[in-house]
């Protein structure tokens, strides 16, 4: 069942002879249960795509479509509702609340939805055990380390049962081994409750744990790998690099096997 | 959901709301003591004639309503009594003596009144009795001279004039006790009107046939309703004579406008510091908050509710600061001596509470709407 779409999206910043086009006629869709990685160089698009995708920004054309509803035509306040109810969110940082604790940040989204009762406190308590958290639920930010602010940031992007699940680098700012527990996790819970993920990295090795990459170049969707052994070797490509990281030039994807893509060790 | 994350956040951060509650109620403190003070001053200076049991002062025409230059002689009075409407004319005298302490200690000065037995101008006494003769030994003193000297009815005050060059002692008896009255930044003591005059300096005394001159005269009216036409009527059929209600008699007092508009300016200034250190602090604080902010409109909060959050943050903690100043403000000047012109009325207090409790919204007004304009993206920095 289809949760995400997107049917010709544009995206135009300025206008006249400084208009610049971040987005150009895109089309994807995302189905429930499927983790899509959104990938590309800077300046590709898919920060816009994802920010549009979130109902942050209107499309100049095309349609944004999640639980049947097309996001772009609502007002600012009938947007901000729904992000609230239908999508969940984690950032690259400045993600939680930092006078609350672990646990009320994720409970915020419950307060919000009118579902903070028993039996969402109790979902809270489990999706926190589950992300190894247990012990951790009355630390405030602050106290916490950048790993365990992410799982919590993925546990209040779920914990509302939304429609869509959307991650802006979320590996940002974690070392290699957080960053693939936070995206393995991240990846089991889109697929255990069924919502449909959309995580936009410029760190492939992170590809590994989607069902679908799909690679932006120049405001249009220039390659999508759905092939789970093509997406192996492209995650595996930067892997076997000793922990290195896939660096791209300003209008070049990284994508392993390109021979344009720069790929170098630290 | 406003009030849970503006609570939380004031609980969670207790320190830095509490230095700006802290502020706010220096503010207070400061505001109510100004407030105080003007009240204090201004009671010093009119207590008397604001208690006074007659709606109309009349003074001698051309004085400015002065009540030291005013002049009215028993003929006006004759006169006034004429005038119909009017139900009681009294005569009023003022001047300042010494009262020595029994103890020897210092001298304090007095507002020493005469007053007519029985007539508008005489306060009413809670303890003792009234005067009962115009020219008797008795006298009515105010909770001033209580409190300063703790007599009590039936003790004995003695009274220092010096009548040209030379000092004169005049013993009188406490008949009764009546609630504060001062005049003239001075605690008072009221005698008979023939009694103020013999001891008064440059008084009449040792000259029995002379007109007894009194400095104005207190009219009670038949329909206090009336005060307008009545002041008119009375012009009109009184020669010489310039008429006042209570309210511009004692606005009229010397330095009375003046020293009031001096500390209405101060606290007025001092509201408006209070606005701004206020509104700073919120604006920093809404500065630093601009990513958190953006994160909470992107999750799903209206701009509806990260506003109201403000709100009541900003209403909570200056409220707290302005209950922590009134709190200490007033266990402060219940403290202080009588002598001080310190006096918090309950609508003073209450006028000035409810404006400093303003301060809050009005500084944080502006740190609000910088809220309500904070956008997701660019507070994110996924904006191009």
């Amino acid at each position: 069942m289809i949760a995400l779409e997107a049917i010709n999206v544009t995206k135009i910043y300025g206008a006249g002879a400084n208009a610049i086009t971040a987005v150009d006629d895109v089309s994807l869709s995302i189905k429930r249960g499927e983790f899509v990685g959104l990938v590309g160089p800077s300046g590709s698009g898919k920060t816009t795509m994802l920010a549009m995708l979130a109902g942050l920004l209107k499309p100049s054309q095309g349609q944004i479509v999640i639980a049947g509803k097309d996001i772009g035509r609502m007002s600012e306040g009938k947007r901000t509702k729904f992000r609230g109810r239908y999508i969940g969110f984690a950032f690259q940082a400045n993600n939680l609340v930092p006078f609350l604790t672990a646990q009320e940040n994720v409970e915020l989204l419950l307060r919000l939805n009118g579902k903070f009762n028993r039996q969402g406190r109790q979902r809270t308590l489990d999706l926190l055990e589950r992300l190894g958290l247990s012990d951790r639920l009355k630390n405030r930010p602050g106290q916490l380390s950048g790993g365990q602010q992410q799982r919590i940031a993925i546990a209040r992007a779920l914990i509302h049962e939304p429609e869509v699940v959307l991650a802006d680098e979320p590996t940002a700012s974690l070392d290699t081994e957080r960053a693939h527990q936070v995206v393995q996790t991240f990846a089991e819970l889109i697929h255990e409750q069924n919502r449909a993920g959309v995580m936009v990295t410029h760190d492939l090795r992170m590809c590994k744990y989607v069902d679908r990459v799909i690679q932006m170049m120049d405001g249009r969707i220039s390659r999508v790998i759905t092939d789970v052994r093509e997406i192996s070797r492209l995650a595996g490509a930067a892997d076997e690099l000793d922990g290195g990281y896939v660096v791209h030039t300003n209008d070049k994807p990284a994508l392993a096997g390109d021979p344009m893509v720069a790929v170098q060790g630290i | 959901m406003s009030f849970y994350l503006a609570i939380k956040e004031v609980w969670r951060n207790k320190g830095r709301f509490l230095l700006i509650a802290s502020v706010v109620a220096l503010i207070t403190t400061l505001v109510l003591f100004i407030a105080a003070l003007a009240e204090g001053l201004a009671a010093a200076n009119r207590e008397y004639i604001e208690k006074l049991n007659g709606e109309l002062l009349v003074f001698q025409e051309g004085t400015q309503l002065s009540t030291t230059a005013s002049r009215i002689g028993r003929g006006s009075i004759a006169e006034l009594r004429r005038v119909e409407g009017i139900e009681a004319v009294g005569q009023v005298g003022f001047s300042t003596l010494k009262l020595v302490p029994p103890d020897g200690g210092e001298d304090i000065n007095v507002s020493f009144i005469g007053v007519e037995p029985g007539m508008p101008g005489e306060p009413t006494v809670y303890d003792g009795q009234q005067l009962m003769r115009s020219s008797s030994n008795n006298v009515i003193v105010d909770e001033g001279v209580v409190a300063r000297l703790g007599v009590k009815v039936g003790d004995a005050i003695r009274l220092k004039v010096t009548q040209g060059t030379q000092e004169e002692f005049y013993d009188l008896t406490v008949a009764g006790l009546t609630d504060r009255r001062q005049y003239f930044f001075q605690p008072a003591v009221f005698a008979p009107i023939l009694t103020w005059d013999k001891i008064r300096p440059g008084g009449g005394a040792g000259n029995p046939s002379a007109d007894l001159v009194s400095n104005i005269a207190v009219v009670k009216l038949n329909d206090p309703a009336q005060l307008g036409t009545m002041k008119t009527t009375i012009e009109q059929n009184v020669k010489d004579v310039e008429v006042a209600d209570r309210q511009r008699a004692w606005e009229a007092i010397p330095g009375y406008a003046a020293q009031q508009s001096t500390l209405t300016t101060q606290q007025f200034f001092t509201f408006f510091i209070g606005v701004l250190v206020v509104g700073g602090f919120f604006q920093i604080q809404t500065l630093q908050k601009v990513a958190q902010i953006g994160m909470l409109k992107a999750i799903g909060l209206s701009n509806w509710t990260v506003g109201w959050t403000a709100i009541i943050q900003i209403v909570t903690v200056n409220a707290i600061g302005v209950a922590i100043g009134a709190v200490g403000t007033l266990a402060l000047t219940a403290n202080f001596p009588v002598t001080v012109p310190i006096l918090l009325t309950g609508t003073a207090a209450l006028t000035t509470v409810l404006a400093l409790l303003a301060i809050g919204p009005l500084g944080g007004i502006v740190s609000v709407f910088v809220l309500l304009r904070i956008e997701p993206l660019r507070a994110l920095g996924m904006a191009q």
